[in-house]
């Protein structure tokens, strides 16, 4: 296989890529105090979460942008940038489903999110899963409240819970990402405008999946969604996040923060399948994905991360867990795929404070046509966590020779006691695996969807079983004329 | 009716003339064996038969079961029934030996418009087949190739061979890097796939006689500067192991 024929096939088609025609209240472009209290008014916030807003915002001003990832791009102008757009039939809020503009539950069919709970019900579609769905800033839909509600379980827009629960919106709200944890969290803080928020009673095992998914719709807009869960003590919750973007010439900033609390006890699986459109095959368009997502663990709590990243123009996204408890555990899964031109700068940070504290990384990055691929890492193991444990392993693949994978594994451990691993390999699907394959009869696009699935078996394994044939396909389409 | 008839191939690689009009027929059933030197064109005229990226055609025609094999892809001549068992095998790490022969067998039923084999009739047919190649039941598990001795690498050729029961199975140089016991499983696997189907036909490349004490070829070429030029019985190895190729030169 010649490279040019690689290089000529290298276009793909974004299935998510259409703009839904509905009409919008969005703000003017443009960031500034009044736009922070805009948006406070705008959800009739108490006063204590204007203010952490306007704190953060102030601290924002202040904060260099970020420069250490491996990613290369024009700067992101925050004053071209729209901070609110809201479907304009969502004024008054739907009270059910029935009320929900037809247009923009089409867009959920064509995404092939199941709002409707009788199909569900039914299994029709994806089984046992509860869905809160965010398009462009607020949220729409929250199906399942009332299974969920005798449970206990609260799974409602954030906007809504600070009004239901604002107790534990106000103890639990910037407790594992301050408001000025880092430049586009402080930016989050300040503008965010809806998002999820679950919270688990004690000893309660959540009765179905929870998911939410998020669709940048409106021209010139960003997303910054915030979500909050918190798991009391020796509950379960399974979370899954899904994401998609119609195709625009401009890029568009996502800005998200995820907080997860996971208090003794209690467990969080939290997955995520991110197919924001990546820009076309030249590098025009595309999200930027700059995404904060850190858990926190108490004693015997365990966390764990698993996300399948295709999407996005420029993605930097490093998914943490804060191993404050005893015996707690940490688990980072990741699937990382770029084609053309996109950039990707992903891992995972595990923080060991607590005694025999556990963490798993597994890192599968797969590069194709002229993208860039990096895994950052960082083990801390603080002089609190005897017996704390790590282990790393970290595989990179290339398709193609235009491409690039980079390793950037940190660690620091001020803990004799601890154990720490990291495994890294690197290697390329060839021209002859290729070919061995096309001589047993199966072709190129099969041949690389196989040898990419083996790659990430041991990722896929930790999806809940729907989501992890959705990955699957995911991947394939992803990689379409990824070969010639 | 013929399985293979070239006429006057040439072939280039690199715009460099390896095959220099090469003429070979094949009936059905026959197993042939193609000796000569290094450089005569072995490898190049096995490789442009399976249809590998990197040789161009510049003159000639092949028919395969009486189709334009050259007008096909890779893949089509797999699925028409041609098999290469390669010289050196590739890994291919995290796909097990189990999944890329399911998918190689799914790809062929589809392509012939047929409905797959149940998991469970294709392991029990997976399952003998390896038994009888001496490959033990973890062997299948593992990664294509994966960690694979050279004996290992070459059995499991054989077992591919033997699942997707082509019409004509191409060896290039199989016999290359075999202790003597790998050898005579080797030859074993391809005389049985033989006789279970005697119109099954095989094409040998090799540099050694030593082969055909195990499988028995009924015609043997000499290929020199990327034409046939001299064909003969099984004796005619024999005659080459004995006098060299240079014999061939003066004749």
């Amino acid at each position: 296989m010649a490279n040019e024929s690689v290089h000529e096939r290298l276009n793909r088609e974004y299935s998510a890529g259409f703009i839904t025609d509905i009409e919008s209240e969005t703000l003017p472009p443009g960031l500034n105090e009044d736009v922070v209290k805009f948006i406070s008014a705008k959800k009739g916030e108490p006063d204590w979460l204007t203010r952490w807003r306007l704190e953060a915002f102030e601290h924002w001003q202040k904060m260099p942008k970020p420069d250490w990832a491996h990613v290369d791009f024009e700067p992101v102008d925050f004053q071209a940038i729209s901070y609110y757009s809201a479907p304009k039939s969502q004024a008054d809020g739907p009270q059910s489903l029935d009320e929900v503009d037809p247009e923009l539950l089409r867009t959920y069919e064509k995404l092939g999110i199941p709002l409707h709970e009788q199909e569900m019900l039914a299994g029709v579609v994806r089984g046992n899963v509860a869905v809160d769905a965010v398009f462009d800033s607020v949220s729409i839909a929250t199906t399942f409240k009332e299974k969920l509600h005798e449970a206990g379980v609260v799974f409602c827009p954030i906007s809504e819970a600070v009004h239901s629960h604002p107790e534990l919106v106000q103890k639990y709200l910037g407790s594992v990402v301050p408001q000025r944890d880092n430049f586009y969290a402080a930016l989050n803080s300040a503008v965010f405008s809806d998002g999820s928020f679950v919270y688990i009673p004690e000893g309660v095992r959540c009765p179905m999946e929870l998911s939410t998914y998020f669709r940048i719709n409106a021209q010139n807009t960003g997303q910054f969604e915030r979500t909050l869960i918190v798991a009391d003590k020796g509950s379960y919750v399974s979370y899954l996040e899904g994401c998609t973007a119609p195709m625009r010439d401009e890029n568009q900033l996502h800005a998200a923060v995820v907080e997860l609390v996971a208090l003794d006890d209690a467990e969080i699986k939290y997955s995520t399948v991110q197919n924001w459109y990546p820009g076309d095959a030249e590098g025009r368009g595309g999200i930027y994905n700059f995404v904060t997502k850190r858990g926190l663990c108490r004693d015997r709590a365990k966390i764990s991360w698993t996300q399948v990243e295709t999407g996005s123009a420029i993605t930097w996204k490093y998914p943490s867990v804060v191993l404050r408890g005893d015996d707690s555990i940490g688990e980072f899964y990741s699937v990382a795929l770029t084609n053309n031109r996109q950039q990707a700068d992903t891992g995972t940070k595990m923080i060991h404070m607590g005694k025999r504290s556990k963490s798993t990384i597994v890192s599968k990055g797969i590069s194709a046509g002229g993208s860039q691929n990096s895994y950052r890492g960082l083990v801390r193991v603080t002089p609190t966590a005897s017996g704390a444990r790590n282990y790393t392993q970290c595989d990179s693949l290339l398709i193609g020779d235009a491409c690039g994978a980079h390793t950037f594994p940190y660690i620091e451990n001020r803990n004799p006691g601890a154990t720490v691993e990291h495994e890294a390999t690197t290697s390329k699907v060839s021209d002859d695996q290729l070919f061995l394959c096309a001589q047993r009869g199966i072709d190129a696009e099969k041949a690389v969807s196989m040898i990419v699935n083996g790659f990430c078996k041991e990722v896929f394994r930790e999806l809940p079983m729907e989501f992890a044939v959705e990955a699957g396909k995911l991947l394939e389409v992803s990689l379409e004329g990824a070969v010639g | 009716m013929s399985v293979l008839e070239i006429s006057n191939l040439c072939a280039e690689v690199d715009g460099k003339a390896i095959l220099k009009g090469l003429d070979l027929t094949i009936e059905a059933g026959e197993i042939h064996a193609i000796m000569g030197p290094n450089g005569s064109g072995k490898s190049t005229l096995a490789n442009v038969l399976s249809g590998k990226p990197g040789y161009e055609v510049t003159g000639g025609s092949v028919l395969f079961d009486g189709q334009d094999l050259l007008a096909m892809e890779a893949e089509e001549r797999a699925h028409a029934g041609l098999f290469q068992a390669f010289q050196y095998p590739v890994e291919i790490p995290g796909v097990s030996n189990m999944e890329f022969l399911k998918t190689a067998l799914e790809s062929a039923a589809k392509a012939h418009g047929e409905e797959p084999l149940s998991t469970a009739a294709f392991m029990k047919m997976l399952r003998s087949a390896a038994a009888e190649l001496d490959l033990a039941t973890d062997f299948l598990k593992r990664g294509v190739n994966e960690g694979f001795s050279g004996g290992e690498k070459k059995r499991n050729e054989i077992l591919q061979m033997k699942l997707l029961a082509p019409k004509l199975a191409l060896l290039d140089e199989t016999d290359s890097g075999l202790d003597i016991d790998a050898l005579a499983v080797v030859g074993n696997g391809v005389t049985a796939f033989h006789k279970e189907d005697p119109t099954r036909s095989v094409l040998m490349i090799t540099h050694y006689q030593r082969l055909l004490n195990h499988i028995v070829p009924d015609i043997v070429h000499v290929l020199a500067d990327g034409r046939i030029v001299e064909s003969g019985d099984k004796s005619l190895a024999l005659a080459l192991e004995e006098k060299g190729y240079a014999w061939l030169n003066k004749a």
